[in-house]
């Protein structure tokens, strides 16, 4: 063994396809079969995909770090379950491009937050935290709400989604603009128009309290109040696994 | 720079300039509502200023050909200073943020300055900036001294180093901006990765030309590392950042993997920039330069071997072990904490290879804090490792993952075994390549390295304690069967902790300010005479007989 090396040190080229070779098996045996095996992201039928301006305040949560600081992947532990909810499934983030499971807890996991504060909450505690509760690190993020969204690309970023194999359809993609606006406007002329699209479940609201402008506040918290929303088949089985 | 290229490389300089130039203009124009613009503007401002420096010096004459009988030092240099201003940037961020987790309103009420955005120009400034100067520079330096042989030519050295620092700056200032494809330490976007690809393959063909001129029929385990670290960051760079640009002219792409299966290219992307960038590189450069400061031949050759095929062959199973007790299938889980504790073996061989180098030159270990700086990399290495392959293990991993026991070993990690190697190989290197008798100051040597070790016992202990705090609070349970500690609880119990890890890398931080300051007196001090041992002596003899 030691003899075939002496004689392997001395080629540049055999070391460097040795080491692509060592290197590449763990890879290839452990992300190859993850696309193959069907069980590995269960089915859930009527699971819903973000509506434009839930997919802008996402783009707004990456573009902030927020994923530095809160997870989206509650772990199969009791506690965890008791804290958060039912646990995560890999079905819940499947249109999750890329997927924003984050790896620390400075703040509290955010998978199932959704809908369990009110809008108001969920502003005045963005906008500073601090006074909604007194003790808590998280930066003061005052520049959402003065900052008015921008709708223009929606379109093509849900075009991008689509050839990525998220299911939207050619009206939803044309109307992403609109319905990012409609969504934050409930007394306006696209309201209905989102509701049409994404199901009568959607959340129509003026997120930031405020219907005239859409801002980047009425995106962000629109897509916190969603979080844990798309599909109840977490809820599902653990009611199956209870009986 | 352009000085000592031929005039061939000259051109090619120039050409290469206004093609990156005319690139930038492209992007800046497309871009010009997005912050895509503004990076096509840094792009087309280095094309312009690298064309104008070639120009400056296109007619002054070439360089003789007794050239060929040094080493190509100049980039290194380049490199050595480039990493010391990285680390400072990425120290003195890490340290603004951390100091933010204890005093949540010590920025400003602007988007720039606010946690998120600042944390990652800390991980990339450390890791990418400091670390991979640092890796460039001495890979330069060993792979020409372990083959004596000078780099293959004069021109692409510096495409890389230039290169490489424009992506560090797109990257950094992208952050700022709010660019960010938000993968853990794959964070900048789709056209500074593949700027990146271009600049790797680069390096990586300068490294087989170099060492394809070697006057030494074996190559020298050192380069094994280097090579298995340009090698694999290429491919795991590649893989993890497959994603659709929305569009052409703006900065924002989808990654092209969702949700589980994003989770786990992400984490074997993550784990292996942790095997390929901070431990194989790094292993390359405690390879050559303990041996060399020690004075010692490395203790084993079949240990060197049995290391570095273990290393890079387990390595790449253990990713999964970051996404324990998740929606990943539990085989994956079970495959990566099993490789996990598996690689403890070539990494406590590789660790102790390098402790047994210093059997009979320990005296000097007493005596100098250089080689001392070596020698508590490799003990911070093994210590790390073995913490790894621990917190691996899936029932401590329900306790660890998600707290700050994570980041106090990633800091054992990164402070104690990357950044006293990377240090010890600078106190090694300054003298040598700026040709002084020694360091300005032996004295600042020692302050650095007696800071370097309290900051990096503060920042870890802190971290230890408040994790395996927070996560006992998270899991403890009342008499009646409710959750003890709401969230908010165990956040309040973080604080002094978070004030002691803040002292302890501020501490960490002085004494590299310390150590730039060193580096900058000792190049300004006047200098000795060269060496004669540090030539390629084959290269003076062919030379002599032509």
């Amino acid at each position: 063994m030691f003899g075939t090396h002496y004689k392997l040190e001395r080629y540049s080229i055999g070391l460097a396809v040795a080491i692509i070779v060592a290197a590449s098996i763990g890879g290839l045996v452990e992300i190859a079969p993850l696309f193959t095996i069907h069980e590995t992201v269960e089915r859930a039928p009527h699971m819903r995909v973000y509506t434009p301006l839930e997919l802008a305040g996402r783009n707004i949560y990456i573009r902030e770090g927020c994923y530095a600081c809160h997870s989206q992947m509650i772990r199969t532990l009791s506690d965890e379950v008791e804290r958060y909810g039912p646990y995560s499934l890999a079905v819940e983030s499947q249109y999750d491009h890329p997927m924003l499971w984050g790896s620390k807890r400075t703040g509290p996991d955010l998978a199932r937050v959704g809908e369990k504060y009110s809008d108001l909450w969920q502003s005045e505690h963005l906008n500073n935290p601090r006074s909604v509760v007194p003790q808590s690190i998280m930066p003061a993020y005052g520049f959402l709400k003065r900052t008015e969204l921008r709708t223009t690309d929606l379109p093509k970023d849900l075009a991008a989604l689509k050839r990525l194999g998220v299911p939207y359809t050619d009206a939803m993609v044309r109307n992403a603009s609109d319905d990012a606006k409609g969504q934050a406007d409930p007394d306006g002329a696209w309201a209905d128009g989102v509701r049409a699209r994404y199901g009568d479940a959607t959340h129509v609201r003026a997120f930031d309290g405020d219907a005239g402008t859409v801002t980047e506040m009425d995106a962000l918290v629109a897509y916190l109040q969603v979080l844990g929303h798309l599909t109840d088949v977490a809820h599902a089985s653990e009611a199956g696994a209870g009986k | 720079m352009v000085s000592t290229m031929t005039a061939n490389e000259r051109q090619a300089a120039l050409v290469i300039s206004i093609l990156a130039a005319i690139v930038g203009l492209a992007m800046a124009a497309a871009g010009r509502h997005d912050p895509l613009g503004v990076h096509g503007a840094m792009v087309l401002l280095t094309g312009l200023m690298c064309a104008f420096w070639v120009i400056r010096d296109y007619y002054k004459p070439e360089p003789p050909a007794t050239r060929l009988a040094a080493y190509y030092d100049e980039p290194i240099k380049a490199g050595i200073l480039l990493a010391l201003l990285w680390a400072a940037i990425g120290m003195f961020f890490g340290d603004w943020v951390a100091w933010l987790l204890a005093y949540p309103e010590m920025t400003f009420d602007a988007a720039w300055s606010s946690f998120g955005r600042m944390r990652p120009i800390h991980t990339t400034g450390v890791i990418f900036g400091f670390g991979g100067n640092a890796l460039i520079a001495t890979s330069f330096h060993v792979m020409q001294r372990t083959s004596r042989a000078r780099l293959a030519d004069q021109f692409t050295p510096w495409f890389v180093l230039v290169g490489y620092n424009l992506f560090c700056a797109m990257a950094v200032s992208g952050y700022l901006m709010g660019v960010t494809q938000s993968k853990e330490y794959a964070e900048p976007e789709w056209y500074a990765d593949i700027w990146l690809v271009v600049v790797w393959i680069a390096y990586f063909a300068l490294y087989l030309r170099t060492l394809a001129r070697r006057r030494e029929p074996h190559i020298y385990v050192a380069n094994w590392y280097y090579l298995a670290f340009i090698l694999v960051v290429a491919m795991l760079h590649i893989v993890n950042n497959l994603a659709l640009p929305v569009s052409w002219a703006g900065a924002k792409s989808y990654s092209l993997f969702s949700g589980v299966q994003d989770a786990m290219v992400q984490w074997w992307y993550g784990h292996n920039a942790v095997a390929f960038f901070l431990t194989a590189g790094f292993l390359g450069m405690l390879y050559y330069y303990l041996p060399k400061r020690a004075g010692r031949p490395i203790y084993s050759y079949r240990m060197s071997i049995v290391g570095f095929w273990g290393i890079t062959f387990f390595y790449v199973w253990v990713g999964s072990h970051h996404l324990h007790y998740t929606a990943l299938p539990q085989w994956v889980q079970t495959l990566g904490m099993t490789f996990s504790v598996m690689l403890l073996i070539p990494s406590w061989i590789a660790a102790a290879n390098a402790l047994l180098t210093l059997n009979g030159a320990w005296h000097k270990v007493r005596d100098d804090a250089t080689l001392r700086f070596m020698m508590v990399a490799a003990v911070f290495y093994g210590l790390s490792t073995f913490e790894g392959s621990f917190l691996a293990i899936r029932p401590v991993n329900s306790l660890s993952h998600y707290t700050d026991w994570t980041v106090a070993h990633v800091h054992a990690g990164t402070l104690g075994w990357n950044s006293m190697i990377i240090f010890g190989a600078i106190y090694y290197l300054v003298p040598q390549l700026w040709k002084r008798a020694h360091m300005y100051s032996p004295a600042l040597v020692e302050f650095h390295f007696w800071s370097a070790i309290a900051g990096t016992f503060i920042y870890v202990f802190a971290m230890w304690n408040s994790g395996i705090t927070q996560g006992l609070m998270w899991r403890a349970y009342n008499p009646n069967g409710t959750l003890a500690y709401s969230f908010l609880d165990t956040v309040i119990a973080m604080h002094p902790y978070y004030i002691a890890r803040a002292f302890g890398g501020l501490l960490f931080l002085i004494g590299t300010l310390a150590g730039i300051y060193n580096v900058w007196r000792t190049i300004q001090a006047a200098p000795a005479r060269t060496p004669q041992s540090d030539q390629p002596i084959l290269a003076v003899a062919q030379q002599a007989g032509s």
